[in-house]
């Protein structure tokens, strides 16, 4: 990747589901080695936007550039390119739980680059320390698991193939604050090891400080601010000052009905 | 909307869900015969599909095989044809009655488990992981189990035969007086190649269309937990019909040739 080419770049993104259009124009850059965080509140398209970036989605309109080649158009080449580059930690960790824990890391390994039983498990353990994890953890079932270890292994899947870009999808949600800030120190740790570019979508404000070199604010379908986490205090946008403190009163209406 | 316009929507919506239904088939075949193929699944799937539905499948046939027995003498007597048993029996097992009912109880067992395996692995964003670790879940999780139970019907249905005959060869040799060696040599010199290679043939179609339902209302399910229930029911009814509905087709080309 070049300094000038950006790693992720999406222009005029729009993706709607019968008459709910949900992503209205999104324009984003993300630079090589960068760290974006996406936040916004719930329903606004964070992880519709991430899921048309990786390739699970196919947007109704505009383009979205990896490191210069356009994968929009959602081709198996396009696929067979991102999954190359790309490693994610979803949401509820999704684990395949018919798997043992080192199974799961090595899942890419052994299933797609064919290594051998011996050097795929070598390598997950490996992975599973790094997010510090022990070796015997490797044999367990992943339903024996609590939700944040099960985060940390999902994490070490994610990272098993040295992705060149990572994106994590809401890390943080469910977990107890200090188990937050434990997954937090370790996408930190693991993305700067990596020196990969992540993208990240939480609207867990702690999470987002911690791990963002940038943060941009999705509303309505659009990206509204973007800026750095020290400047969001004042970031002078009303929308995302409401979202940022957390008040139930402001521009953002929910659609609460009254009795 | 009147009826005309209901019945218009619904034939396009049936058309529209065969074809997709058809679009999944041929993908998760197809998946299997290009590769790469999935031994260690395909293996684990033969297991679960195949031995162990083999307790259920013996049953149904031992049952089914001295209830008909039962059946045919009673009504064969009334023509003085009751010699015929061993004949109608093992013509009506290893045709019509082993493959179907073989068929049926695997697909209450094994439609409705891989509905629910995958349609779980659905909603829970299993099969986008996979997807992003770059293995096809088409190939890893749809060719196995259509290849496993597509092979391993034909296996259950050529034992429930012999086990339904044996069922009615107990209530016939010890409850209704047949010589059993009698009985025996009746059905070797009446059964053909044909009858026992046409049932096998049932079994792999039914095989087919069992591990199909299954996987496509598991593959599509949505909405959590109400979702992979609708997605496990509509499964399991949708193979019983294909494989009646199949049946007749299947028979009726059959008897011809």
């Amino acid at each position: 990747m070049t300094e000038t080419t950006p790693a992720i770049s999406v222009r005029d993104l729009h993706k709607g589901f019968d008459s709910n259009q949900v992503l209205r124009g999104v324009d984003l850059d993300v630079n090589t080695g960068r760290s974006l965080v996406v936040i916004g509140g719930s329903g606004t398209g964070k992880s519709v936007l991430l899921k048309c970036i990786i390739g699970l989605m196919r947007p109704d309109r505009g383009t979205i550039e990896v490191d210069g080649r356009n994968i929009s158009r959602h081709t198996e080449s396009d696929r067979r390119y991102m999954t190359r580059m790309t490693g994610m930690l979803f949401q509820g960790s999704a684990l395949f739980d018919s798997l043992k824990v080192w199974e799961n890391v090595a899942f890419r390994l052994l299933n797609a680059e064919k290594k051998s039983r011996k050097a795929a498990r070598e390598k997950a353990i490996e992975c599973l320390g790094q997010v510090g994890l022990s070796p015997e953890v490797g044999d367990l079932q992943p339903a024996a698991l609590s939700g944040g270890m099960q985060k940390r292994v999902s994490l070490a899947r994610a990272i098993a193939s040295d992705p060149q870009i990572l994106f994590f999808d809401e890390p943080t949600t469910g977990l107890d604050p200090i188990m937050a800030d434990v997954i937090n120190n370790l996408i930190v740790d693991r993305v700067k090891a990596l020196g990969a570019t992540a993208v990240s979508i939480t609207h867990d404000m702690a999470s987002a400080r911690k791990i963002a070199d940038e943060i941009a604010m999705l509303y309505q379908g659009r990206i509204i601010w973007r800026g750095a986490p020290d400047e969001i205090e004042n970031s002078g946008n009303p929308m995302v000052d409401q979202f940022v403190h957390g008040r139930a009163e402001g521009p953002i209406k929910m659609a609460v009905r009254k009795s | 909307m009147n009826i005309f316009a209901l019945t218009g929507s619904l034939t396009i919506e049936g058309l529209r869900e065969t074809g997709r239904m058809a679009n999944f088939a041929g993908r998760g075949a197809l998946s299997g015969i290009l590769g790469p193929f999935y031994w260690r699944a395909f293996f684990s799937s033969l297991m679960r599909i195949g031995f162990t539905s083999l307790p259920v499948v013996g049953l149904t046939a031992v049952f089914t095989g001295a209830a008909l027995a039962l059946n045919i003498y009673d009504g064969s007597l009334r023509f003085n044809a009751e010699t015929f048993l061993p004949q109608i029996l093992s013509v009506s097992i290893v045709r019509e009655l082993g493959p179907v009912l073989a068929a049926l109880m695997v697909a209450g067992r094994c439609a409705s488990a891989m509905a629910a395996e995958i349609g779980t692995m659905r909603v829970t964003e299993q099969i986008d992981a996979m997807s992003t670790l770059a293995v096809d879940p088409y190939k890893y999780l749809i060719a196995p189990r259509i290849a496993a139970t597509t092979l391993a019907l034909p296996i259950l249905v050529l034992i429930a035969d012999i086990i339904g005959i044996y069922g009615g060869y107990l209530v016939a040799v010890y409850g209704l007086d047949f010589s059993g060696p009698v009985f025996i040599r009746n059905i070797a010199e009446f059964i053909e190649n044909r009858d026992t290679i046409s049932g096998l043939i049932k079994a792999a179609v039914f095989g087919f269309l069992i591990a199909v339902m299954g996987c496509y209302y598991g593959f599509r399910s949505r909405g959590g937990a109400q979702g992979v229930g609708a997605a496990t029911r509509t499964a399991v009814v949708a193979a019983a019909v294909a494989i009646l509905a199949s049946n007749y087709v299947m028979t009726s080309f059959m008897v011809e040739f």
